[in-house]
């Protein structure tokens, strides 16, 4: 099934339940075309499964769930066929002529060029995380969706991964869906911010700051303090 | 700390019941490169060849000396004497082609049941229900005692030989690629379902060498039980053979004869071992232990 509208992402009293735990309780989102939602909670409160229903790996137990054909999924690892070069495990979902160009291109975004006849197994965490990106973008998708995908690496190279994503975004005009425990990750990187908690989107923030208030000032530290409050954290600073 | 009297003089009131701790250290280098190497090179010389060598050296002496019996164990030089003659008299060139030929036509046959067999296993759902009970069964059976069955089938001609060859093949062949492909990474193939990828591809670039390293554990088994029913086949009714150069070399207590065969039937499957391990270090180079080969 497939209809055009100006959302990317429609989501309407989804629920979803394994065995007696209902993880998903008629949950509704929307997300606009080319709009950065951050998907903000602890872990088990059921940010993955919702990003699996979205990736169409999973199916809702009750509701509707309706995102464009064209998408790509970040996972937390980086899922790199050990068995490919660098190249065509980027090249995976291509089946058009040109595609190894195409590949070598978006690697060439990532900073990876180099790296095109490399094996997985010679690529260091953050690198191997950034051909995962490059493979997702590389079909030109409508909305992608990352699974916590930098929860693995380090303070210094998720830094770097967050500039990298935001540069990917400008040229890519695509709707992503980050879902992260991460509070610093979501002020970064956020046009709007949503709380999940019991299955649900508890509290939603649109982040209306440029990039410098982002990472310093008044506006910051108080939606920082909303988002730990909302999450039970409000003691910790 | 703040106050430094306090402490000061807690330590010189009572010096000697704090017990004395001796800290070991350990300190590390390189080592030396030159050294250790040569070292090494010295006490195994052949690898891990080195002890069987040894082995050799000390029976060839044992022999010579008369300490070992000719009729228990022969010289190593007797035996490739034994050999030789056989080969020159002209009976241990047929003898050993038609074995390699069984074992040839056994291994086709097997190899290419067992590995279409597994593969429709693998990826079907249905292939499963249709032939993993069968082989689960066959593998309950030794290999040895089907052959009075496989005699009544098939009687007593090449035919039974080969079967049993290609029995002894095929099973663990199915066994190990069926294990091997429904073990590639749940992960994996979930990666490419969301890239994508098409049912081909998925076959091809993902299961196909996701399931290859289980793939050659199942191609050295199956090696090594295809030279084993090669050797219960030999022993019936044989008029060639390796299995009928030892039965043959056994009555006439030619015990030079005998080893010749283990010694052959040995090198064969040295050679299928080898085989595999190139194959290994050639396919399954993106492996993180096969270290940029």
């Amino acid at each position: 099934m497939s209809t055009a509208t100006t959302a990317a992402v429609q989501v309407a009293s989804v629920h979803r339940r394994f065995g007696e735990r209902v993880v998903l309780d008629d949950l509704s989102l929307t997300i606009g075309e080319s709009e950065f939602v951050v998907l903000l909670g602890p872990s088990g409160c059921g940010k993955s499964t919702l990003l699996r229903l979205l990736g169409g790996l999973d199916r809702p137990d009750g509701g509707t769930v309706s995102v464009p054909k064209a998408r790509a999924i970040v996972f937390q690892n980086d899922r790199l066929l050990p068995w490919q070069r660098v190249l065509r495990n980027v090249a995976i979902g291509l089946y058009e002529d040109g595609a190894d160009e195409r590949a070598l291109a978006v690697l060439e975004e990532v900073g990876l060029k180099d790296h095109a006849r490399a094996w997985p197994k010679t690529l260091s965490g953050g690198e191997a995380q950034r051909v995962s990106l490059a493979r997702a973008l590389v079909t030109e998708p409508d909305l992608v969706l990352l699974d916590e995908p930098f929860a693995a690496l380090d303070a210094i190279t998720r830094l770097r991964m967050h500039d990298l994503v935001r540069e990917l975004r400008r040229k890519h005009n695509a709707a992503m869906l980050l879902v992260t425990h991460d509070v610093d990750e979501a002020i970064a990187l956020a046009d709007r911010i949503l709380v999940m908690s019991d299955g649900r989107i508890g509290s939603a923030y649109d982040v209306r700051l440029d990039q410098d208030e982002r990472d310093l000032g008044p506006a910051r530290e108080e939606l920082r303090a909303s988002l730990l409050g909302d999450l039970g954290l409000a003691a910790v600073h | 700390m703040s106050t430094g009297i306090a402490p000061a003089r807690a330590r010189t009131r009572q010096p000697a019941a704090a017990p004395v701790r001796t800290r070991a250290t350990e300190t590390f280098t390189a080592p030396d490169r030159r050294e250790r190497g040569s070292l090494r090179r010295f006490a195994w010389p052949l690898g891990i060849y080195t002890v069987p060598v040894a082995i050799l050296v000390a029976w060839q002496v044992g022999s010579e000396l008369g300490w070992v019996s000719e009729k228990i164990a022969p010289a190593p030089t007797a035996i490739v004497q034994a050999g030789v003659d056989l080969w020159q008299i002209g009976q241990l060139g047929p003898d050993l082609l038609i074995s390699l030929q069984r074992v040839g036509l056994g291994l086709a046959l097997g190899l290419a049941v067992g590995i279409s067999t597994g593969v429709v296993a693998g990826l079907l759902r249905s292939g499963e229900y249709v032939f993993n009970g069968l082989v689960q069964i066959a593998n309950t059976i030794p290999l040895l005692a089907i052959l009075p069955l496989m005699i009544v089938w098939f009687g007593i001609d090449e035919l039974t030989k080969v079967l049993l060859i290609a029995f002894g093949a095929a099973v663990p062949m199915y066994l190990n690629l069926f294990a091997a492909i429904r073990g590639v990474d749940q992960r994996l193939i979930e990666m490419a379902q969301a890239a994508g990828v098409r049912r081909w591809r998925l076959v091809t670039r993902v299961l196909v060498p996701g399931a290859l390293p289980g793939f050659l554990v199942g191609l050295r088994f199956a090696l090594a039980y295809s030279v084993l029913g090669l050797v219960a086949a030999e022993t019936i009714n044989a008029t060639s053979g390796l299995g009928f150069l030892i039965n043959r070399a056994q009555t006439y207590l030619r015990t030079d004869q005998v080893f010749l065969g283990l010694v052959i039937y040995a090198v064969i499957g040295l050679l299928a071992d080898q085989l595999v391990r190139t194959l290994e270090r050639v396919l399954l180079q993106w492996r993180p232990s096969y270290e940029a080969a």
